[in-house]
């Protein structure tokens, strides 16, 4: 129910702090634009340098607790580390080996995290296989299967949209098992007898494949605790949510940077076109809608996993930040005359990744949808 | 000295029990909502009375210094109340200007004297200050002010007009932005800032009818007025840098403010309850998904604004653009008042065609006469579309318009 009378507040903790600090200038160090462009060609799904460096970082143990050798942060301090890779347009499977470690802690079982979450913590690569040709933002809308077949599991079907799937060590895929929602762990071994598929997305600088799931065959204990798959899948919702605001708000803030830039240094007739307010009000505009988006998201931040105020809050960002994006980046081709119509303008680039992240477990409409029945 | 939460907790249930006990009760006659509606004497008087009594309850100008008649208290103090003001909806604190801008300068920028005759009379309300900003053909452009204040000796001598002086019909005080010398290559230069007595002969103040029908605004005519140069505050042709500071407490860019609520905005969950009498096809408004998106657009704009204030005490949140946050709150406030204000008539069917009056009309017609007197903060204190200028060239560093 709708209470303003409480006050929400961010919180905002020292790891936060210096996180967010060192993110940032790594992204700028890291990613430039030039080599995000490169990325695009190259053959492989992501820079393993890079990635090497990030593990080293310790970051892919921030959410993971100290016993499994993580640092036994939380959610909140990942946010501040994809909020400047999603700026910097950063391709790198930190969000979805992020998801991954998140249903093991919520949903695996004891063996599953001891043995997974220190490899993970050591750079081992997760990928998150939740969506299906369908494109229902429905979760529990199922069509892959899952059969007990003796001590095995049987699995079939399709999942889509599975990021940096040919690299990954492990993965997570959600499955209908005797007519309820299960999650199942699929090894190199398990992921080697799928077939793996590359798929052609509007954002060029993520690798998705299609998952074909005929055929393949894990054993028993690669499921997850089946007790625990709704609350797991609840959870990686809310925590993808999360994280997918954090990258659309970096993207905000990296989209207004190149737009304010071109601004300042393009003249026509003689003026800087930021002098026009048909182009300045809008730009502020922009800015206005990021400056909220990123409010939001550092109180979802502070929120997360707190009941239904947390979920609340988590489905606000997204809502906003999915928003902002879009209007920044759409503004951004725009205001780039002709130029932005071109490849060769970084606009598209942000555009792309803003369509990417409204797609991505729901957008704008769809949460607000919700939140209406949470809220009224 | 910082308090700790207990003792703050307990503060803020010994306010919560005096606003519960010695708030007013109905006058009668539907409330102004901000001090640029006060209409009527019954009004002002009412809301005078209502600044007074919290003042001697020492719930005003908390954080003021003791020798002007401030309690010398942390802000964090002053801070609880102001909340607990909004929270309980209780009438406004009517000197808005005094309590607001003109005070914070005065402590800032004033001589000792000035501290010593301005500062008391602000907080009990026996002197209203109104401000001398806008002229009839230089709303936006302040710097072009025009009003002519002229030296004679050790006076001036002020000819011209100011116009939307709230509150000018009772105000005892102005702050009066004018041109001191015409000749300037710079037109900022020739400006000077004064805190002059309202009641003085050449001094006419006209009342102004609104877009409500109401009043509250006045012009107001100088006709070889004459005042002492130790109305100065700042330098003579230092008064562009003076408004400028004012203008920072008024859009609330920089704090040192009295305390207390001056405006008492809507809020959306009133909306909502609308939305719940409100009918669409024999059923209440607020099943209709339209309405039920806008409702939740509504109430997350309102939450980024409280949660903007958050995150601006946040530094590493804020280090960036650490202007962008305090520059566009008047921004950001003002519109989604007018919008939020326009939706609550759309609600309402084909009701929202009465107006203040009709026993039909909504909450005595509250929402539409809120509706227009939104634009008086989205015009007032530097237009929508200055604002979005300024935050353009200060915040995102483009070039002037």
């Amino acid at each position: 129910m709708l209470d303003t009378n409480k006050r929400p507040t961010i919180q905002f903790s020292d790891e936060q702090e210096q996180l967010l600090e060192v993110a940032t200038s790594f992204c700028l160090d890291k990613f430039p634009a030039d080599r995000i462009r490169a990325r695009i060609a190259a053959p492989e799904d992501f820079d393993k340098g890079v990635w090497d460096e990030m593990a080293a970082l310790g970051w892919l143990g921030v959410a993971v607790p100290e016993e499994f050798g993580g640092s036994g942060l939380g959610l909140a301090e990942v946010v501040t580390i994809v909020e400047p890779m999603g700026r910097a347009l950063a391709g790198a499977p930190l969000v979805s080996t992020t998801l991954v470690a998140q249903a093991l802690l919520k949903g695996g079982t004891q063996a599953q995290k001891n043995e997974w979450l220190p490899k993970i913590c050591g750079g081992a690569i997760g990928a998150l296989a939740l969506t299906e040709p369908h494109g229902d933002w429905n979760l529990a809308n199922l069509t892959c299967k899952a059969a007990r077949q003796g001590n095995k599991l049987a699995l079939s079907g399709i999942k889509t949209f599975v990021t940096d799937a040919a690299s990954a060590d492990l993965a997570v895929v959600s499955a209908s098992l005797d007519g309820r929602p299960a999650l199942v762990l699929l090894d190199k071994t398990a992921l080697g007898a799928a077939k793996i598929e590359r798929e052609i997305v509007i954002d060029e600088t993520r690798r998705s494949y299609r998952l074909k799931l005929d055929g393949v065959t894990v054993p028993a204990a690669a499921l997850l605790d089946p007790a625990k798959a709704g609350a797991t899948l609840a959870h990686l919702e809310q925590a993808a949510c999360l994280l997918l605001s954090a990258e659309a708000c970096g993207g905000a803030s990296g989209v207004i940077d190149v737009t304010v830039e071109y601004l300042k240094s393009r003249k026509q007739f003689e003026k800087y076109i930021g002098s026009y307010q048909a182009l300045k009000h809008p730009t502020v505009d922009a800015l206005l809608a990021m400056e909220a988006a990123r409010s939001h998201l550092y109180f979802a931040a502070t929120a997360i996993g707190e009941g239904e105020d947390g979920e609340i809050a988590v489905r606000m960002a997204k809502a906003q930040s999915s928003d902002a994006l879009a209007f920044a980046s759409d503004r951004a081709i725009q205001f780039h005359g002709g130029f932005g119509f071109t490849y060769d303008c970084d606009a598209q680039l942000y555009r792309r990744r803003g369509i990417w992240c409204e797609a991505q477990f729901g957008d704008a409409a769809h949460h607000r949808r919700i939140l209406a029945d949470m809220l009224l | 000295m910082s308090l700790s939460k207990q003792e703050l907790d307990e503060f803020r249930t010994e306010v919560r029990a005096w606003f519960d006990e010695n708030k007013p009760t109905d006058p009668g006659f539907l409330l102004p909502q901000s001090f640029m509606e006060v209409g009527t004497d019954d009004q002002f008087y009412f809301l005078r009375d209502w600044q007074r009594k919290v003042y001697e309850a020492g719930y005003l100008g908390m954080a003021w210094p003791k020798e002007y008649g401030g309690g010398g208290k942390p802000q964090a103090l002053q801070d609880i109340v102001t909340r607990e003001m909004v929270r309980q909806k209780v009438p406004f604190m009517t000197n808005t200007i005094g309590l607001n801008w003109a005070g914070p300068l005065i402590l800032n920028m004033g001589t000792e004297e000035q501290k010593k005759a301005y500062i008391p009379g602000i907080l009990s309300a026996d002197d209203i200050w109104c401000q001398g900003f806008s002229e009839p053909d230089h709303g936006s452009d302040l710097g072009n002010a025009q009003l002519k204040a002229t030296r004679d000796g050790n006076e001036f001598v002020l000819n011209g007009s100011k116009i939307w002086t709230s509150l000018g019909k009772h105000a005892k005080y102005m702050i009066l932005l004018a041109r001191s010398n015409a000749n300037t290559n710079n037109k900022y230069e020739g400006l000077s800032f004064f805190l002059i007595p309202m009641r003085i002969p050449g001094i006419e103040v006209v009342p102004i009818r609104k877009l409500t029908g109401e009043y509250g605004f006045n012009q107001t005519f100088f006709t070889d007025a004459r005042i002492s140069d130790t109305c100065l505050i700042g330098k003579e042709g230092g008064g562009w840098q003076v408004a400028m500071a004012t203008l920072a407490f008024e859009r609330g860019a920089v704090g040192g403010q009295a305390g207390g609520h001056s405006m008492m905005s809507k809020e959306v969950a009133e909306v909502v309850a609308l939305a719940r009498t409100a009918q669409r096809n024999g059923r209440p408004a607020i099943e209709d998904p339209q309405i039920r998106d806008r409702l939740v657009q509504f109430i997350m704009e309102e939450r980024a604004q409280s949660l903007n204030s958050a995150r601006a005490k946040i530094k590493a949140l804020t280090s960036e653009r650490p202007f962008s946050i305090p520059m566009s709150a008047k921004l950001v406030g003002s519109e989604y008042q007018r919008r939020l204000n326009q939706f609550a008539l759309s609600l309402q069917g084909a009701n929202a065609a009465y107006y203040v009056g009709d026993d039909l009309a909504y909450d005595r017609g509250l929402w539409q006469r809120s509706y227009f007197n939104a634009f008086s903060a989205t015009i007032g204190g530097g237009t929508s579309e200055i604002q979005h200028n300024i935050i353009g060239e200060r915040v995102l560093g483009l070039p002037k318009s």
